[in-house]
C-alpha cells in the first residue's frame, strides 16, 4: 500500500509517502504560517522523489488535530481536495498520538513505557493525551482532553516509566508534581511528523478503516471555546 | 471549459458549476446565517468550521444536479479575498487539492469582481462599459468598468459599508441579525415622512460614502423616543421607514452622480443590499429619467454564491491566467489593483 500524509497541527509543516514496501519519504519544514505555501509543493516533490504519482496511493492521512485550528484545517482542506479528487479513502491521525509514535521511535522507548503528551492550547490551557507503548506504536490510554496545566493527570498507579513529549511540556512547572516528577525523561522539542502519521494510520488503512472524503474532518477537542453569544 | 466555483470568503458555503458554453449548470449553497444570528454578527472560527464540513457535500450535490462526475472538471475557482483569513483558507486549500488531484489550473478570483460579474449571469447581461454599485455588508463602492479587470473605483465608504449600516440600525431597533431583510420588512408598515434622516455626504459633491453618522442620528432618535416614552411599534416602523429611506435615497443620488461621471448609460448592482427592493425602485426610476438601464442579478446571486466565483473565474482561466505560486489567500485586496484579462 502507497500512503500519502500530511500534517499542519503545528508550526510546522510536512508531508510524507509510505511506500509499499515500507520506506517512508518525508519533506519538512518548520515556518509559522508558511503552510499554504508549502504543503501542495511538498506533495509534489514527494511524488518526485518515491518516482510514484498520487493516482498510485491507496490512501490518504492527515493529523486532525488537536492543534492550531487555523493551521490543521489547511491539511483538513488538502487532504479532502485530493480524496476527492483521487477517490481515496482517508485516514485522521490525532497529532497527539503522532507525537507520542515521534517519541517511542526516535528515543526507543520500551514496550509498555507511558507516554503523556501534551501541547500548548494558549488560553492557560494544554491539549493532553496518554498513550501507552504496544508493538512499537502508541495506545490511547486516557482520552485527549483541553485542561488546565495545573489539571493534567496520569492514569492510576500502573507503575510503569512514563515519558512526557511534546511543546505543553514547557509548561510543566505548572503541573502537578504527581505527574511532572514521575517522568523519566521529557522531549518538549517533539513536534507532529506526517511520517509518523503515516506509520500509524497504515494499519487502520490496510484494514478498510479509512472514511470517505467529506468525513476527514479536524478534531478540536476546544470546541466549547467562549464565543460570547449576545445578550448573555 | 467546465468550472467549479468555491466560495468560502464569509459565512456562506456556496459552489457551483459553470460551462463557457452551456453556462451555469448547476449551484448550491449553504448559509450559515442562521447559526451566527445567536451570536449577533459572523464569528470567524465557527464559519471557518462549518466551510470544512460542508464544501464537499455541496460540491457532490452540484455535480448531480449537473448530471457531471468528477473526471468532467476542467479547472478549479475559489474566492481568494477578500474575507475572513480562516475562512478563505478552506476554499484555497480544497481547490489547490482538487487541481493536483485533477492535474487542472486553478485560480484564485477576487469575491467583489465576481459580485459585479454576476449580472452576467442572468439572460439580458450588460455590456460594457457599465457603472457598478458594490453594496454589501462589507463594502459600498462605486467602480467603473470598462471590461474584465478594467475596473476604475470611484467612490468609497469613508466608515461602515451600507449593509453593515443596516445590520447595525437592526441592532438598535431589536431586530435579530441580519437585519438588512429585517429592517426592510419593519420599515413596510412605517409611515413615510414622520422623520427625516439625513443623506450623508451629498451635499456636497464627490461620490464617497459615509453611513457613521447615519447610525448615530439612528441612535439618538431612537433613545429620544424612548425617553420620551413613545418608542412602540409604530415609532420602529417609522424609524426603520426614514433609515431606508436614508441609505436608498443617498445610494441613488450617488448612483446618478456616477453615471454622469463616467459617462455611462448602464448602472449594475450586486451585492447583498442589492436584493432591497425599494433601492431596486429607486434607481430604476432615476435610471429612467437618464435614459440609463439598470442591471442586477437574480436575488441568490446577490448574495454570496459560488455562481459568480465560477464564472468570473472561468472568464480568466480562458485567457490563460491561473494561480501560479500555490493557495492565495488575500483578506483585504482592492479591487482596483486587479490586472485586465489579456
Amino acid at each position: 500500500m502507497n500512503l500519502l500524509a500530511v500534517d499542519t497541527t503545528a508550526d510546522a509543516c510536512s508531508a510524507a509517502i509510505l511506500m509499499q514496501d515500507g520506506r517512508i519519504h518525508e519533506r519538512c519544514i518548520v515556518e509559522p504560517r508558511g503552510h499554504t505555501r508549502h504543503l501542495l509543493p511538498m506533495a509534489r516533490e514527494l511524488t518526485h522523489a518515491t518516482g510514484l504519482s498520487l493516482s498510485d496511493m491507496d490512501a490518504l492521512a492527515f493529523g486532525r488535530g488537536p492543534g492550531s485550528f487555523t493551521g490543521l484545517r489547511i491539511a483538513t482542506g488538502v487532504v479532502q481536495g485530493l480524496a476527492w479528487g483521487l477517490s481515496l479513502p482517508v485516514v485522521p491521525v490525532s497529532s497527539l498520538a503522532t507525537v507520542a509514535a515521534g517519541a517511542i521511535r526516535q528515543h526507543g522507548l520500551s514496550d509498555g513505557s507511558g507516554i503523556a503528551v501534551a501541547f500548548d492550547a494558549r488560553m492557560g490551557e494544554v491539549y493532553w493525551g496518554c498513550f501507552v507503548q504496544r508493538d512499537g506504536l502508541p495506545e490511547p490510554v486516557s482520552q485527549e482532553c483541553v485542561v488546565a496545566p495545573e489539571s493534567v493527570t496520569l492514569p492510576a498507579g500502573d507503575g510503569r516509566p512514563w515519558f512526557g513529549a511534546g511543546s505543553g511540556w514547557r509548561l510543566s512547572d505548572q503541573f502537578p508534581a504527581s505527574v511532572s516528577q514521575t517522568m523519566e525523561a521529557c522531549y518538549p522539542d517533539r513536534i507532529p511528523h506526517a511520517a509518523d502519521i503515516a506509520r500509524l494510520a497504515l494499519g487502520p488503512a490496510e484494514s478498510g478503516q479509512g472514511v470517505p472524503a467529506e468525513e476527514a474532518i479536524p478534531v478540536y477537542i476546544r470546541d466549547e471555546v467562549a464565543w460570547k453569544k449576545s445578550g448573555s | 471549459m467546465r468550472v467549479l466555483g468555491i466560495e468560502t470568503s464569509c459565512d456562506e458555503t456556496g459552489v457551483a458549476l459553470y460551462d463557457s458554453e452551456q453556462g451555469l449548470l448547476a449551484h448550491a449553497l449553504y448559509s450559515q446565517v442562521g447559526m451566527h444570528a445567536d451570536y449577533g454578527g459572523v464569528v470567524p472560527e465557527l464559519a471557518s468550521r462549518d466551510h470544512v464540513r460542508k464544501l464537499l457535500p455541496l460540491c457532490d450535490q452540484v455535480l448531480a444536479e449537473a448530471g457531471c462526475s468528477r473526471a468532467d472538471l476542467e479547472a478549479i475557482a475559489y474566492t481568494a479575498g477578500p474575507g475572513l483569513i480562516g475562512a478563505l483558507m478552506v476554499g484555497g486549500s480544497v481547490a489547490h487539492a482538487m487541481g493536483l488531484a485533477f492535474d487542472c489550473p486553478v485560480l484564485g478570483v477576487h469575491h467583489m469582481e465576481g459580485h459585479l460579474l454576476a449580472p452576467m449571469l442572468e439572460e439580458h447581461p450588460p455590456a460594457f462599459p457599465f457603472v457598478a454599485l458594490l453594496v454589501s455588508g462589507g463594502h459600498t463602492q462605486l467602480v467603473r468598468v470598462s471590461g474584465i479587470g478594467e475596473y476604475e473605483l470611484l467612490g468609497d465608504s469613508v466608515d461602515d459599508a451600507a449593509g453593515e449600516a443596516f445590520d447595525k440600525a437592526a441592532k438598535m431597533l431589536g431586530l435579530p441579525y441580519p437585519g438588512g431583510p429585517q429592517v426592510s420588512a419593519l420599515a413596510e408598515k412605517g409611515i413615510d415622512g414622520r422623520f427625516r434622516f439625513p443623506r450623508p455626504m451629498t451635499d456636497r459633491p464627490g461620490l464617497a460614502f459615509s453611513f457613521s453618522g447615519l447610525k448615530t442620528y439612528t441612535r439618538n432618535t431612537i433613545e429620544a423616543l424612548r425617553e420620551q416614552g413613545d418608542l412602540d411599534e409604530q415609532a420602529k416602523a417609522d424609524v426603520a421607514r426614514a433609515f431606508e429611506a436614508a441609505v436608498v435615497d443617498t445610494l441613488t443620488i450617488k448612483c446618478r452622480r456616477a453615471l454622469k461621471a463616467a459617462d455611462c448609460h448602464r448602472l449594475v448592482i450586486a451585492g447583498g443590499v442589492s436584493a432591497n427592493k425599494r433601492l431596486r425602485e429607486a434607481l430604476e426610476t432615476m435610471a429612467d429619467k437618464q435614459r440609463a438601464e439598470v442591471f442586477y442579478a437574480r436575488p441568490e446571486f446577490c448574495t454570496d454564491n459560488g455562481a459568480m466565483i465560477a464564472y468570473a473565474g472561468c472568464q480568466r482561466l480562458l485567457a490563460g491566467q491561473h494561480d501560479e505560486s500555490g493557495i492565495v489567500a488575500t483578506p483585504r485586496w482592492p479591487l482596483d489593483s486587479l490586472a485586465p484579462i489579456p
